[in-house]
């Protein structure tokens, strides 16, 4: 613990303790709601109306400002809370627990969004809604990991032995995430190669990229502002026999 | 372009703003629920205290 500065290790304690997690939420809740609108409203005004329509697509290529976004907060959102779960499970830390279970709705929201969308897309372009290939059938094996964490969560009465539970799951889980990201070039697949994380050039231009990562910034605000929504609740269910929520609810009256 | 080009979307409208709208809809939920059910469990947590003093 020397090896720590006392104030840096002061911040963590401090963060870690409930009802000061439960004040600092409320207090930053409008600035992040804030910096997520303004994103989001470049971010469409962008996609929707300046980018040119694709040569090839036409304009159904839109759909991808919040497809993609989608799809890697879907994985984005599946190694936080796989990582705050295992924080949970070796240091015992109840908000880590509280942050992985409190991810896992807004994650599974973004997958269900990601293969919806995809499919949506699929229609037009490829003529069918979805086909059993590689990407898509990794994609929905996440939906499932992440309805399981909720599933087998809402099973377990005591909270401390479920957060453990869903945290084995959620680490055994993380091996679909490689799995997801490489398919498109391990395996044929009807879906397209990546357009974006082609580090020597990207094959995008500028004028649809910037949107696209506009919008992939806002949907890492907006996972933060429904996560945390989700937490405070979780929270309070938890330490429903606690001074400070007992105080809070008398200040209230 | 004019307004009636912007929601025809080249021919794309079904597929588009069906997407966006059903994001939309997702997204908002997983916001409002939290906010709703704690509001639900503050009051609930309220009336037992006040019931618990005499």
């Amino acid at each position: 613990m020397f090896l720590i500065p006392d104030p840096v290790g002061r911040f963590f304690h401090r963060m870690a303790s409930p009802p000061h997690f439960y004040a600092l939420t409320e207090k930053l809740m409008p600035w992040l709601m804030a910096i997520f609108l303004i994103l989001l409203a470049c971010g469409l005004y962008g996609g929707l109306y300046l980018a040119p329509p694709d040569y090839q697509q036409g304009d159904s290529y839109r759909i991808i400002y919040i497809h993609v976004p989608s799809a890697w907060m879907s994985l984005f959102i599946y190694i936080v809370m796989a990582i705050a779960g295992a924080i949970g499970l070796i240091w015992r830390i109840k908000l880590a627990e509280i942050v992985a279970i409190s991810s896992a709705s807004v994650g599974a929201s973004f997958t269900f969004i990601a293969l919806v969308t995809g499919s949506l897309w699929g229609k037009p372009m490829w003529g069918t809604w979805w086909v059993w290939d590689a990407r898509l059938t990794s994609e929905l094996i996440l939906l499932f990991l992440y309805l399981g964490v909720i599933g087998l969560y809402n099973a377990i009465d005591d909270k401390r032995t479920a957060s453990k539970a869903v945290a084995i799951l959620a680490l055994v889980g993380v091996v679909n995430i490689p799995i997801i990201h490489y398919s498109v070039e391990w395996w044929n697949t009807l879906h397209q190669g990546p357009t974006v994380t082609k580090m020597d050039k990207p094959s995008i231009h500028v004028s649809m990229l910037v949107p696209l990562l506009l919008m992939a910034l806002a949907f890492k605000f907006y996972y933060v502002i429904a996560m945390l929504q989700r937490a405070k609740l979780e929270l309070l269910q938890r330490e429903r026999t606690s001074n400070w929520v007992k105080k809070m609810i008398e200040e209230q009256k | 372009m004019s307004l009636q080009e912007f929601f025809a979307m080249g021919g794309y409208a079904f597929y588009v703003w069906t997407s966006y709208g059903l994001c939309f809809l997702v997204l908002l939920a997983n916001i409002v629920l939290p906010i709703l059910q704690r509001k639900q469990f503050l009051r609930q947590l309220a009336l037992k205290q006040k019931r618990q003093q005499p």
